[in-house]
């Protein structure tokens, strides 16, 4: 069972989605509970069954889908991907443990579902074919579940997240048939095999002339590719989809898109643009690195204009995805492990933070700060896990965010001292926003009637928190299970980045961590 | 006195013309029938052609098995062409047909139905496209085009509505200057090389270097408008949202798909020679034309009100999506072609026959067609089936994968690219992401609405078993096509490879 674990993972969901119709209407939430539990054990044993000293492909499989045309039903996971898919099991679960919708309770659990599917199916897939399929996938039910239970605006905000990312998948996808365009003129075979993909060194023109444009093919598919992720991160200044998402969406829409969707994007960066572009991602490293700072600030500033709690979240949520492509962009092992490592917390500290906001929207049925205040006085559990996630959030030390955004930072610390720097006092002037919104909601007197009787967290909601708490105090104190893990694959990945460098600054930018050089074999694209 | 000419029969070679005449003997035999016992049940006539077809379906499969042995087969003084590509799209018109005929089974009473003439007229209708396809002389494909239009203008006026009366007579105005247009163009063909054949015809251009350029250009700005209107390219696609809305949603389905495989065909034939021989002015004229069709239609399609509208103008995307193919011109990309084609039909038999089984007899009051979008509105609550599957047919149509049409969509764009046309393959997939809104707007109604009053009494109010049995074929299709489309790669891509394309 063991060499098909990945394929149980991904479809095992989706199976489970299809008996779930004929599941009662009252007992279909502890069906999805059990569903989504098997499932997450499962995960946990496909993390028993890592072998984290192994910093390549565990658990292959391969299936021939269209071999007339390379495609594969390739899987595979390896460090990187293996926490994700851990994260998105884990969030499921808590998710339809603490699910408070009661309309149509079994068309929203059979949706989430067939998301599970699709989410492990990304980060599991290794074949390009199937990782677009399921990315795209995604989209659908996440559409459903912003349209169907969303807000007043909920069609306007889930058609603008659609078609938002569905144009930028698209350009990506006109990428992916290019790179194994580029994999058949080099070898004479179609393949959309990632693995096969890092073999090839795609070409690049260091000096500027008159044919850079054209033939240049590596800058031309990095951004092709990097539509595509940085619509899904979402990147400044292609970040407009994602308010209006979560503003409209119900609770367990934001915290699955917070918490694995947006992930997509940054394991992308991390999957695709890094070890297939390593002299285009170095080109980019700055502009990205800007953008990136931008990002921190930009929506740091947003976000404490804002006057709904969710939004300021949901601002946050942005903000902190720029530190992920800030690390990932340092193109070095501590870079990359810290921001793979931040995406896990940044997982489970915004999934825990709108858990935490649907909360009290399902007290009140308001999400303005206006009308809360005092709070910690009414609600003092409540307000307790609230205050852990948001210390988590602003990345106190002995908690997650800290270790991923040190990482992170201490990785583009070696690319650009003044970078780095501005970065860190944006991560930390970003507290600003994050404590005033917790001032005014948590403290003071209580001056709203309405505030005065609310009841504190019950059993279904602490069932979801307390798990979210354990684990971001936990991996903040000790991250090294996750960490090593993740370590080892990245420096693979690294080792790969710099064997295929062409240009010398690609070279000289990327560490070389073997000593020695040309430990896995290169092929010649012309 | 004229000479004595001694003909064997066995040179004439009939069996080429085995295909099409089982299709018309089964016309005529549906007629004599009709004759003998007048008043019979549809259901009789429907099996009769359902039995023809197969026969004829099982002729061209033998067909295929000899066109892979021993190449291609001609017949009639080469008057019949039986190529890999002739063979392919007869396959995907006969079993095209063979899906769509069955749709005449409903439980509400049509008016059309009761004629046996309506089945004959389909066969002919059939046998037409066949002749169109399997031939490279340009008079035998104005004979067949012309008994297949024919015979589909009065397919359509038999739908007894008053709109269905002014469909036909648009359709056959138009498919009239259409085939003019095709007259003219073959005449200036005729005038300088002498030939009717379009190999011939190619040949001697060849010899001559183009010298007649400025006719052949002439020649072929006449056969762009008459291909133009039959594959309703734009600016010549003014018919066809008011036909599809006119005809019945079985034989609007039936005309997105049937008419222009065999459409493409005779444009691949005629116009690929000349894109090959690198004719620059031909190129451009099909590059806007294919760029255009593929980005105004959808434009047009994000405003319509009818869902059957809005199908209508994807259709004409779609059909420039893959005019693409023909424009590229390599085994790849004609290859992909057929394969959409096949895929398309899928999924377009799927959705059609789904506003089919929803079909009303009478409009409400304030309904101003026949399947507006807010028919549809909350279906999932009242027909959560019905609404998952019309939501997969639109899903399909959209390219999401892994359904039907994402893995056309991925071969024509990956032969795009690989053809050198990366910009093509850019404003073809982003022309993907702007058909997404419409059909998104049909799912946002479905699956995101309340459902209003009055509609829901006619959701599948015309459905039977063979109906939902179609449905469910097509489903079947649209969700497991990835595992077909292996197959069909490589028999298409055989066929194509060995006529030459």
């Amino acid at each position: 069972m063991i060499d098909h674990i990945l394929t149980l993972l991904i479809f095992f969901p989706a199976l489970a989605a299809m008996l779930g119709f004929v599941v009662t209407k009252d007992s279909m939430r502890a069906y999805g509970i059990a569903v989504a539990f098997i499932e997450f054990a499962l995960s946990l044993c496909l993390w028993y069954a890592y072998d984290p000293m192994v910093s390549g492909m565990q658990f292959m499989e391969s299936m021939p889908l269209i071999p007339q045309f390379g495609v594969n039903y390739l899987l595979g996971v390896d460090g990187i991907s293996l926490f994700i898919i851990i994260l998105s099991t884990f969030f499921t679960l808590i998710g339809i443990a603490s699910l408070t919708e009661t309309r149509r309770i079994k068309d929203l659990i059979i949706t989430l579902l067939f998301l599970e599917m699709t989410m492990v199916g990304v980060f599991a897939a290794l074949d390009a074919i199937v990782f677009y399929v399921f990315w795209e996938l995604s989209l659908v039910p996440m559409l459903y579940i912003i349209g169907a239970w969303g807000g007043p605006l909920r069609i306007y905000a889930s058609i603008k997240f659609f078609l938002y990312t569905f144009t930028g998948s698209l350009i990506m996808l006109v990428g992916m048939l290019f790179m194994a365009y580029l994999y058949f003129q080099a070898t004479g075979m179609w393949s959309f095999s990632i693995l096969e993909w890092y073999r090839v060194m795609v070409p690049y023109a260091n000096e500027f002339n008159e044919v850079w444009w054209m033939g240049n093919y590596q800058i031309w598919l990095f951004l092709a590719f990097f539509i595509g992720f940085a619509i899904k991160v979402p990147m400044f200044p292609f970040h407009t989809w994602l308010p209006y998402a979560h503003g409209q969406a119900p609770t367990i829409g934001s915290v699955i898109l917070a918490a694995i969707l947006l992930k997509m994007g940054t394991y992308a960066f991390v999957r695709f643009s890094l070890p297939l572009f390593p002299d285009a991602s170095v080109l980019f490293m700055f502009p990205i690195a800007i953008i990136a700072i931008i990002m921190i600030i930009y929506t740091a500033m947003v976000a404490y204009a804002q006057e709904d709690i969710k939004q300021v979240v949901a601002y946050s949520s942005v903000s902190h995805m720029g530190v992920i492509i800030l690390g990932t962009f340092a193109l070095n092992v501590e870079g990359v492990s810290g921001s793979v490592f931040l995406m896990l917390a940044h997982g489970v500290v915004s999934g825990a933070l709108f858990l935490l906001v649907g909360v009290i929207y399902d007290r009140r049925h308001t999400k303005l700060m206006s009308e809360f205040g005092g709070l910690a006085s009414v609600m003092p559990r409540y307000a307790t896990i609230f205050g852990i996630m948001m210390m988590a959030s602003v990345g106190l030390p002995l908690t997650i965010n800290f270790v991923g955004e040190f990482l992170s930072l201490l990785g583009f610390y070696q690319q650009s001292h003044a970078l780095t720097l501005t970065a860190g006092v944006a991560i930390i002037v970003g507290a600003i926003y994050m404590l005033t919104a917790y001032k005014k909601a948590f403290f003071g007197p209580v001056t709203n009637e309405a505030n005065k009787n609310l009841k504190d967290l019950n059993k279904t909601e602490l069932v979801g928190l307390i798990p979210l708490t354990i684990v971001a105090i936990w991996l903040g104190v000790y991250p090294k299970p996750v960490l090593e893990p993740i370590n080892n694959s990245v420096e693979g990945v690294i080792q790969l980045m710099h064997d295929k460098a062409q240009s010398p600054e690609a070279k000289a930018r990327i560490p070389d961590l073997s000593g020695n050089e040309g430990t896995i074999s290169m092929q010649e694209a012309h | 006195m004229l000479e004595p000419v001694n003909i064997s029969l066995a040179s004439l070679n009939i069996a080429t013309l085995a295909p099409m005449l089982i299709a018309i003997v089964g016309a005529l035999s549906i007629l004599v029938i009709d004759m003998l016992k007048g008043g019979l049940n549809k259901s009789l006539y429907v099996m009769i052609s359902l039995l023809f077809l197969l026969l004829d379906l099982g002729a061209l499969v033998d067909f295929g098995g000899v066109f892979l042995k021993n190449g291609t087969i001609l017949g009639f003084f080469d008057v019949m062409l039986m190529d890999g590509i002739a063979i392919l799209s007869q396959i995907i018109i006969v079993a095209g047909s063979m899906l769509f005929i069955p749709l005449a089974l409903t439980s509400k009473r049509f008016h059309e139905y009761d004629y046996p003439e309506y089945f004959a007229l389909f066969l002919f209708m059939i046998a037409g496209f066949q002749f169109m396809v399997a031939t490279d002389n340009l008079i035998m494909i104005f004979v067949g085009l012309e008994t297949a239009s024919l015979a589909l203008y009065t397919l359509i006026a038999l739908h007894n509505r008053s709109k269905s009366f002014e469909a036909a007579v648009k359709y056959f105005t138009m498919g009239a200057l259409a085939a003019g247009f095709y007259a003219f163009g073959s005449m200036i063909l005729y005038a300088i090389s002498g030939s009717v054949e379009i190999n011939q015809i190619a040949n001697v251009m060849a010899e001559d270097h183009y010298s007649n350029i400025g006719y052949v250009l002439l020649s072929m700005a006449f056969m762009i408008a008459a291909f133009g209107f039959k594959l309703s390219m734009v600016p010549f696609h003014t018919w066809t949202p008011d036909v599809y809305e006119g005809s019945s949603a079985a034989l609007a389905g039936y005309m997105s798909i049937v008419p222009k495989i065999a459409a493409f065909v005779v444009a691949m034939r005629l116009f690929e020679f000349l894109v090959h021989s690198g004719v620059a002015w031909l190129q451009v004229i099909l590059y806007i034309g294919v760029v255009v069709t593929m980005t105004a239609s959808n434009i047009w399609a994000l405003v319509q009100s009818d869902v059957k509208r809005m199908l209508a103008y994807s259709s004409i995307s779609h059909a420039g999506f893959v005019m693409a193919a023909i424009l590229i011109g390599t085994t790849q990309s004609n290859t992909g072609l057929f394969l959409y084609w096949a895929l398309f039909s899928f999924t377009n038999l799927g959705a059609f026959t789904m506003l089919w089984v929803n079909r009303q007899k009478n409009l409400l009051p304030g309904q101003s067609s026949d399947h507006p979008y807010e028919k549809f509105s909350g279906m999932v609550k009242t027909m959560p089936m019905a609404a998952v599957m019309m939501a997969l047919f639109m899903l399909s149509l959209a390219g999401i994968p892994p359904f039907a049409l994402f893995w056309g969509k991925l071969y024509m764009i990956g032969s795009a690219v690989s053809a050198g046309y990366t910009v093509l393959a850019l404003i073809m997939a982003l022309n993907s992401a702007i058909a997404g809104y419409y059909y998104l707007k049909l799912i946002v109604f479905m699956f995101m609405k309340e459902p209003m009053v009055g509609y829901n009494q006619f959701y599948f109010m015309n459905a039977s078993l063979s109906l939902k049995t179609i449905i469910g074929i097509a489903a079947v299709g649209t969700i497991f096509a990835v595992f077909a489309v292996n197959p069909l790669l490589k028999v298409i891509t055989l066929f194509v490879y060995n006529s030459g394309y």
